[in-house]
């Protein structure tokens, strides 16, 4: 290490850029940062945005959980044991996503595929529950339009379920450009925007399972 | 100025490949053995006797938070290091604007059900 080196580590320890003369890319001196963390820092930006649009619904719900007008409340209606199932399948689902992106990062094409089938299987699982409980709960005359509880409830739960449908989609048109198109520096960033999309989808879930299923069963 | 034919292709650039690492698959296995661990957790505490009954929804809020942070760092590998600061900055202004929007909203709605009690049940 030359004596400038030392200098700037003691200005910089953590190399986060601001002595100006860190050679980490993105930070003056190391060049601009690579396409890969750009995108990855778009997409992200665009998730966070998406966080605070769950966060409306969340609070909607939690202001509205008390108002069950005459209704079930969440503890009539919760049935837990179909939500651990759940979490068991998005959580194996977002474990299989990330085996995949090792599978990408490799340039293996056949485990890349056989992941992100177990990846969109499992996907499929969660949706098929979530359905069969929201198709349930109508039957039952306990739809979105019974009570706000469950209006806020069917808002929050069933956004995060569009987006896991949405995710399904381009899970499939993911599989097939990375067949098609192979392992192109583009399509490796739209994988990675994609794995980023389902893991993200994941969290909300340990949100929605713990605040909504879980303390609903104790109010 | 002269075209590399690496970037005929749909914007495929040579120069991206060298900053892709590979992730470890130990780092997803530990991911996901501990938010396994946090979920059962979760599951346990809701009918536990050993946590006293109005703290379970904190006990609930607390290991959700702790899986969250588990997923962020072993699912999307969310670190501090110089290329992912910035992620690191963004979520920190991301969770004030959740926080206030979440804090705030029930804050002020519960003040609003409190003052508005003596208005549906009058007195006598």
């Amino acid at each position: 290490m030359s004596a400038t080196d030392a200098a700037l580590a003691a200005r910089d320890p953590y190399h986060v850029g601001h002595a100006g003369e860190s050679q980490a890319r993105g930070h003056g001196a190391g060049g601009p940062a690579s396409k890969r963390i750009v995108v990855g820092y778009g997409f992200w930006l665009f998730l966070l945005s998406d966080i605070v649009i769950f966060s409306c619904l969340f609070a909607s719900y939690t202001v509205l959980a008390q108002a069950t007008a005459g209704g079930p409340s969440g503890k009539q209606i919760f049935d837990l044991k179909r939500v651990a199932l759940e979490t068991a399948c998005l959580l194996a689902s977002s474990f299989f996503c990330g085996t995949a992106s090792i599978a990408v990062a490799r340039r293996s094409q056949l485990w890349t595929q056989v992941a992100l089938i177990a990846t969109g299987l499992l996907g499929l699982a969660f949706l098929f529950l979530e359905a069969s409980e929201f198709a349930a709960l109508h039957a039952a005359g306990d739809g979105p339009r019974r009570s706000a509880f469950l209006t806020g409830f069917f808002t929050l739960v069933g956004c995060h379920g569009l987006h896991v449908s949405v995710g399904l989609l381009w899970l499939g048109t993911m599989m097939a450009q990375l067949f098609a198109k192979g392992f192109r520096a583009d399509i490796r960033r739209r994988f990675l925007c994609f794995t980023m999309f389902w893991h993200f989808l994941d969290i909300i879930w340990v949100a929605i399972f713990s605040l909504v299923y879980l303390v609903g069963t104790k109010l | 100025m002269t075209i590399d034919p690496t970037h005929a292709a749909g914007g495929a650039d040579s120069v991206e490949e060298g900053d892709e690492h590979v992730p470890q698959f130990s780092t997803y296995l530990i991911g996901l053995a501990l938010a396994v661990l946090l979920t059962a957790a979760s599951f346990w505490a809701v009918n536990t006797p050993l946590i006293y009954g109005p703290g379970i929804p904190v006990a609930l809020a607390t290991l959700a938070v702790a899986q969250m942070g588990i997923h962020l760092v072993f699912f999307l590998h969310l670190t501090t290091a110089p290329d992912n600061i910035n992620n690191a900055l963004a979520l920190a202004f991301g969770l004030l604007i959740v926080g206030l929007i979440v804090f705030g909203s029930v804050w002020i709605m519960a003040h609003m059900n409190y003052n508005l009690m003596a208005m549906s049940h009058p007195m006598g």
